[in-house]
């Protein structure tokens, strides 16, 4: 008798586990939706809204009139997420003015979107991890220590007077931002050509 | 036997194939060919939020926990009468004050009943208030930092459960007392409980501003055990209703000899009443011991004061202040309906639910229509405070919440199942299975004047094989309904923290655009608060040394500190320097006997640590706090008693 019962029970679960089989095509449906809904969602977190925290490198740059090549160009490279990571982050910021510098086309070559990881290496050598505003740069320098750049190079620290120049850039500002530095620049920091 | 025994199979079967398949279709009428999915009706997609909040107690965990709605999903654990780990609560020594009392530190206690604070009776979602049971005690909680900012406890009382409910305006959260006691707490015979134990029934005033508690009065009651209780709202603001069972006043095996009477009784209080009897010093003071705990956001540190004494009110001498009206075998949820006319009571035992009219009793008092008195509080007549019946809707009614809609939802214990019926008509409208033995029920805002009719959740005293097991003790349950149909859906099944045992829940855009990013450290006023890395010191009193300390991404300031001594007791005053959303740090010393501690942007923590070994020992951050977070570490140098090795800290050697 158990096992009879036994057996009709599974009879009966698997009847209406054919019954209720008829719902795939609605599963995969829903999945099409989903698959939109997953398109739609917010892409990182330099899309997080908040205004309340202290601005961050990215926000701060985005609000400098003197950076608006540069920004551009982050966007182009579309390292926006890292300037908004947890960091900790100095950012070289190069002026507009620095940009300029730069032999005539460049910038315009650069954005091409053929030549997206080229711009991101070349913006990314301008980024160090840690916090290093022009004081903790100086004690850099007199420590004799480089600085370490995302890219694997490592940048000279020197100081003449009261400046302090990397690779021979001088440093012309330390912003405090709620991930890191930017510390302004007015020219482009290329690689070495040795 | 063996016929039974096949019949019951094939019921269960039924029932179950019934379910999932009436669910399918009822859903397609519903929704249309896109509706008919009943994952999606749940689903939140990655980066979407849910639409409620739910907030459910942890019960015999002492927490209260934070769940999306309709996703289930679990946001945060709230410590509020029990230490936690995660959140350094009752370990850190900014925290251990929160949870003194009369008894002393108590580490964990029974978390019952959120309740959220209301303006014209409607949810503003400003605070959720819930009571310990064990060692009475009320809790507010913040809804604006998601954390406990004030506890106190109620004296003369035991079993505080007819509690924490708010009035319609919050003017008042209450306590009651389950275990009737002696009063003032007294060496004396058990069984001579009968007409000398009370039962003390607690006003609370809620500060409108800062929503500061205080004891307000206690209403001095016979030594029944005050059960479940309501507000009135709307026309029947100003009255509170609490069930009552044991009104043989038993002392032993309860439940015989608490079930012994036909009906026990709906206490109907009248506190603008009390307040008047207040205002005109018709109450005795007594002395008494209770802690009052406040944590206070700007110096991130709580204290305890100690309060001395309460107002009480008796109403055997204070005619108007209370009425008693009988209500069927040992009544528990006792819950008033949105437009504060029904008294809904669920009687245990009985096999119907009972409703009482609140204009049939006001009419009775009018009347002075009594059937007698207990202790010289007058009683009601039974039949001229009825309002009607749903006559057998289920086995063991529990607890009834509505929809705004003219629907109430009764939950029924012993035949595991949420019950619809309609006010008014107290006709059963629906009924649906709880997986299983269902004891709570919420609707968002079901406790006020303006629900949010659209889902329901069963919180369920049963889980057996719902989820994968786990050895003998299995997941606690919490199961979601669609009710915006006639016929409520089930919709989801979802594991809760702690026994869910009631919960309180609110749209979340009441809430959220009033959550907390981070404390701004301009307002950081703890008296160990180092706001900058220049200001770090270490200072040495005796044996103590206290420890100023700063992190910020990714070091600590200082990270090297020497000159501490074998017997040093050690304070490390840590403040998290970052002002940015989410970036909290952690730290955590070797041997560390009080706390570790996770501490957000511009909030300072202490802890304690007690340098009993020579050596050098290190600390490090235990919150993946940035790209350099392993890197985010130090030493502490411990020297011989006596010996001279100078104090000294450092960054960089510097």
């Amino acid at each position: 008798m158990k096992s009879l019962i036994y057996t009709l029970f599974i009879a009966s679960a698997l009847i209406f586990l054919g019954a209720c089989s008829g719902g795939t095509d609605e599963t995969s449906q829903a999945g099409a939706a989903d698959a939109d809904i997953l398109k739609n969602t917010p892409k990182g977190q330099a899309s997080v809204v908040d205004n309340e925290s202290a601005p961050n490198i990215l926000q701060v740059a985005i609000g400098s009139p003197d950076h608006t090549t540069l920004v551009a160009a982050v966007q182009a490279a579309e390292i926006e997420h890292v300037l908004v990571n947890a960091g900790p982050l100095t950012v070289f910021a190069p002026t507009n003015a620095a940009f300029e510098k730069l032999p005539a086309g460049t910038v315009e070559n650069l954005l091409k979107p053929e030549n997206k990881q080229q711009l991101a290496t070349i913006l990314t050598r301008h980024a160090a991890p840690g916090s290093y505003a022009i004081d903790d740069l100086k004690k850099e320098a007199r420590k004799g220590r480089k600085l370490y750049m995302a890219t694997g190079d490592y940048l000279d620290v020197t100081v003449e007077g009261d400046d302090v120049y990397i690779n021979g850039i001088k440093v012309l500002a330390s912003i405090q931002t709620s991930n890191g530095i930017i510390n302004v620049i007015d020219e482009v920091i290329l690689p070495k050509s040795e | 036997m063996k016929f039974f025994n096949y019949l019951l199979l094939f019921a269960v079967v039924g029932a179950v194939s019934l379910t999932s398949c009436n669910t399918g279709s009822s859903k397609k009428g519903n929704q249309g060919a896109l509706g008919g999915n009943l994952a999606e009706r749940v689903y939140v997609a990655p980066g979407e939020h849910d639409e409620f909040y739910a907030f459910i107690s942890g019960g015999f965990n002492g927490q209260l926990a934070v769940y999306g709605l309709p996703s289930g999903r679990l946001f945060k654990v709230i410590p509020v009468f029990s230490v936690d780990a995660e959140k350094a609560y009752g370990f850190n020594e900014e925290t251990k004050p929160m949870l003194n009392t009369s008894y002393g530190f108590i580490p964990w206690g029974d978390l019952h009943h959120p309740d959220i604070s209301q303006t014209n009776g409607k949810l503003d979602g400003r605070w959720v208030f819930v009571n310990e049971n064990n060692t009475p005690r009320i809790a507010r909680v913040d809804l604006t930092t998601f954390e406990t900012e004030e506890i106190i406890e109620i004296p003369n009382s035991a079993g505080n459960h007819s509690s924490s409910y708010v009035t319609d305006n919050t003017e008042y959260v209450i306590a009651g007392t389950r275990f009737a006691v002696p009063v003032p707490q007294r060496d004396m015979p058990i069984n001579e409980y009968k007409g000398n134990f009370k039962g003390a029934l607690s006003f609370l005033k809620v500060d409108p501003e800062t929503g500061e508690m205080n004891i307000a009065f206690q209403i001095m009651m016979p030594g029944f055990d005050y059960d479940k209780a309501h507000p009135g709202r709307g026309k029947s603001h100003g009255w509170f209703f609490y069930t009552t069972y044991n009104t043989e006043e038993a002392h032993t095996l309860l439940e015989v000899n608490a079930s012994q009477r036909d009906k026990d009784f709906v206490a109907a209080v009248n506190w603008k009443k009390a307040e008047e009897y207040i205002k005109e010093g018709k109450f005795e003071t007594m002395k008494t011991n209770y802690a009052h705990n406040i944590y206070d956001e700007e110096t991130h540190s709580a204290k305890t004061i100690w309060e001395k004494e309460v107002k009480i009110l008796d109403p055997s001498k204070l005619p108007g202040l209370v009425y008693f009206m009988p209500m069927p075998k040992s009544p528990h949820g006792c819950d008033v309906d949105p437009s504060g006319e029904y008294i809904v009571g669920s009687g245990k035992l009985s096999a119907n639910v009972t409703v009482h009219s609140f204009t049939k009793m006001l009419e009775a008092i009018k009347n002075e229509k009594f059937a007698g008195d207990a202790y010289g509080i007058p009683i009601l007549n039974f039949e001229d405070v009825l309002a009607g019946t749903v006559v057998q809707p289920g086995l063991g009614p529990l607890h009834t919440e509505f929809d705004g809609k003219g629907n109430a939802y009764t939950t029924f214990f012993i035949s595991s199942e949420v019950v619809k019926w309609k006010l008014g008509t107290w006709e059963v409208v629906d009924r649906k299975p709880t997986y299983y033995s269902v004891g709570h029920l919420m609707i968002p805002g079901g406790n006020s004047q303006a629900p949010f009719g659209k889902y329901l959740v069963a919180m369920n005293k049963i889980t057996k094989d719902r989820y994968l097991p786990t050895g003998p003790e299995v997941t606690q349950s919490a199961q979601l309904y669609d009710i915006t149909g006639e016929k409520m859906e089930l919709l989801l099944d979802f594991p809760t923290v702690g026994e869910p045992h009631y919960a309180a829940g609110i749209p979340a855009d009441l809430v959220a655009p009033n959550s907390k990013k981070y404390y701004k450290l301009e307002e950081n006023k703890h008296p160990y608060a180092t706001l900058s890395e220049k200001d770090t010191k270490v200072v040495r009193d005796g044996n103590t040394v206290h420890v100023y300390m700063t992190m910020i991404r990714s070091h600590f300031a200082p990270d090297n500190i020497e000159g501490i001594k074998v017997g040093d007791k050690v304070y490390f005053h840590v403040t998290n320097l970052e002002q940015d959303y989410d970036v909290p740090h952690g730290i955590s010393m070797i041997g560390a006997n009080t706390s570790e501690m996770l501490i957000m942007p511009g909030q300072t923590e202490t802890f304690v640590w007690d340098a009993t070994a020579e050596g050098v020992w290190p600390f490090y951050c235990t919150d993946f706090c940035s790209a350099l977070h392993q890197e985010m570490q130090g030493y502490v140098r411990v020297s011989p008693k006596g010996s001279d090795v100078p104090l000294k800290w450092s960054l960089d050697d510097e």
